[in-house]
């Protein structure tokens, strides 16, 4: 079937079967390999991409179901040479041992973090009134859909935690 | 996956027509896709229901609020008004998946989920669910994720949803339209079906049935309700056994007691009786000892699921110590407030 996703801002027609996946269809039509596959069952969250600015997993997705949506991929926020104070971080903090995971806990931070700025709570919230702040445990409970079999977890909080533009202690004297 | 016809319904009729037709509905797709992958599910002709006008609003009613069925996890979790009038509600959402499935997930799919029964997951083995009169390796097999109450000679698979839960407790209604257009309105205890000897049959859904919202019904302000999962890992793990409840006080005594249960049944558990003796009493351990006893009087166990008795009763306790004060609040227990 004739399928037209809107990737990174670009329209990109595709002759597709309707099985496709939007990971599939990102990988091996539109060639954008940033997005990874690890479990292709929503348990992994390597293949996290933005649907209309919220994260979801492009592997429980169908490219048919995307059409229409604007899709925004890890090549999307930056490219070698410009990378996103996101992606530096990531770089700064040691956010990554094999790198498989990144792209997918990137794109998963980026929709985190406007989603704590949209002050929506978590699990581990202790007030569900709000406002968030973003301690380490807020961070861990938030990105839980992502697994990194390297576990660079650390680096990774301590990544997003700096481009939360508070650090994980001072958001958690903030609260107490 | 095997092949399928896929279908953007434009309008609710056109989605009642394919189903009437025999095509499965899809919405935000993360527990069918995955079943499909796995081909525990294969559909001919799917109809995706995501960009169907009118069943993406929570709108206030009389009543309480009207949930559409496409609002996802997420957006209802996050919605002031749940947060303020009905917490458990959220937190019951928050405690499940992950952000990224949560921000896909349906209130209708996620209702509607199957069990994750490893066995029913795997075409490869006998499951009286996947293929009626196979056999139910659960039983006597791997089975800490499965029921110890509702169960049957057949069928022992846990409903898996944690919201569902929340949804019971608080004595929500699903808003169902037939094919034909008709709208009827059915309390979640009656959506749901224990297995018996169809454990294929899990709801009371017609073909060509659409659950097109959720109606949930004000509860009191200055109630405490409170939503407690028990799960292998503190995030991203379906409940062991999960508690949701509702506690108002009045004068030392619990004027509203509610509680509903998952992880443990074979579809959302709720238990009027248990409900009924915590109603009207002063709260003491002895009490809450005998509600957990008269929940668990059915239960019925298996070797690799018999810690799910202790862990209920547990759980249940530690829940109505904090729903009543008896202990102080940790989150997952919060004020009902007036929203408005
Ligand atoms: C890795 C992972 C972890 C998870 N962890 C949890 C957890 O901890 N707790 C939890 O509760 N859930 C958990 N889930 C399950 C998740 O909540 C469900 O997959 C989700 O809620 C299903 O919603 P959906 O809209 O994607 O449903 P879909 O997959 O689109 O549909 C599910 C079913 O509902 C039917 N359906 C959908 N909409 C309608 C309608 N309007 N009327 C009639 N029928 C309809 C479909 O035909 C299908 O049979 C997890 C899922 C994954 C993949
Ligand atoms: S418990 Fe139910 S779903 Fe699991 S194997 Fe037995 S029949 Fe199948
Ligand atoms: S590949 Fe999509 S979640 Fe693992
Ligand atoms: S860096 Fe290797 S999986 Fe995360």
């Amino acid at each position: 079937m004739q399928i037209t996703l809107t990737v990174n801002g670009e329209t990109r027609d595709m002759d597709l079967d309707p099985r496709v996946t939007l990971l599939d269809a990102l990988r091996d039509h539109l060639r954008l390999t940033g997005s990874k596959k690890g479990c292709d069952h929503g348990q992994c969250g390597a293949c996290t991409v933005l649907m209309d600015g919220r994260r979801v997993n492009a592997c429980l997705v169908l490219a048919a179901m995307a059409e229409g949506a604007e899709i925004t991929t890890v090549e999307g926020l930056g490219r070698p040479g410009s990378l996103n104070p996101l992606q530096q971080e990531f770089v700064a903090c040691d956010g990554f041992q094999c790198g498989y995971c990144t792209p997918g806990q990137i794109m998963s931070a980026t929709g985190m973090l406007a989603e704590a700025r949209d002050g929506w709570p978590s699990h581990v919230s202790e007030s569900l009134a709000g406002p968030v702040a973003l301690t380490d445990g807020e961070i861990a409970e938030r990105m839980s859909g992502n697994l990194c079999r390297c576990a660079a977890y650390p680096g990774i909080r301590q990544a997003i935690s700096n481009c939360a533009g508070t650090s994980a202690e001072a958001a958690k004297e903030a609260a107490e | 996956m095997k092949p399928f016809e896929y279908i953007r319904a434009e309008g609710i009729d056109e989605a009642g027509t394919a189903a009437a037709g025999g095509a499965t509905l899809i919405a935000g797709g993360t527990n069918l896709l995955d079943l499909m992958k796995l081909q525990v599910a294969a559909p001919g002709t799917l109809v995706d229901i995501g960009h169907v006008p009118g069943l993406g609003d929570i709108e206030e009613t009389a009543e309480g609020l009207r949930i559409g069925a496409l609002v996802t996890n997420s957006a209802l979790a996050a919605d002031p008004r749940v947060r303020k009038g009905w917490p458990v509600l959220s937190r019951a959402i928050l405690s499940g998946a992950s952000g990224q499935i949560r921000n896909r997930a349906t209130t209708a799919g996620n209702l509607l989920q199957r069990t994750r029964c490893p066995y029913f997951q795997d075409p490869a083995s006998p499951c009286n669910k996947r293929e009626p009169g196979s056999g139910c390796p659960a039983k006597g097999g791997v089975s800490r994720m499965t029921a110890i109450l509702g169960t049957s000679e057949n069928c022992i698979a846990a409903h898996p949803s944690d919201m569902a839960v929340a949804m019971t407790l608080l004595e929500a209604e699903a808003e169902i339209r037939a094919a034909a257009g008709t709208v009827r309105h059915l309390p979640l205890g009656d959506l749901y079906r224990v297995p018996g000897d169809q454990p294929d049959e899990e709801t009371t859904l017609q073909p060509g049935e659409i659950i097109t919202a959720v109606h949930v019904p004000h509860v009191p302000a200055g109630s405490v309700q409170a939503y407690r999962k028990v799960r292998d890992r503190a995030s991203y793990a379906f409940a062991l056994v999960s508690v949701a409840g509702i506690v108002r006080m009045e004068e030392g005594r619990m004027a509203e007691a509610r509680l509903a249960f998952g992880g443990v049944g074979t579809k959302p558990w709720h238990d009027a009786e248990a409900d009924a003796l915590l109603t009207g009493r002063r709260p003491s351990e002895a009490l809450f000892g005998e509600a957990a006893q008269l929940v668990l009087a059915g239960a019925r166990t298996e070797e690799g699921n018999a810690f799910k008795v202790p862990l209920l009763s547990r759980t249940m306790k530690a829940v109505l110590r904090e729903l009543t004060g008896a202990a102080p609040a940790s989150p997952g227990t919060d004020r009902t407030e007036a929203y408005a």
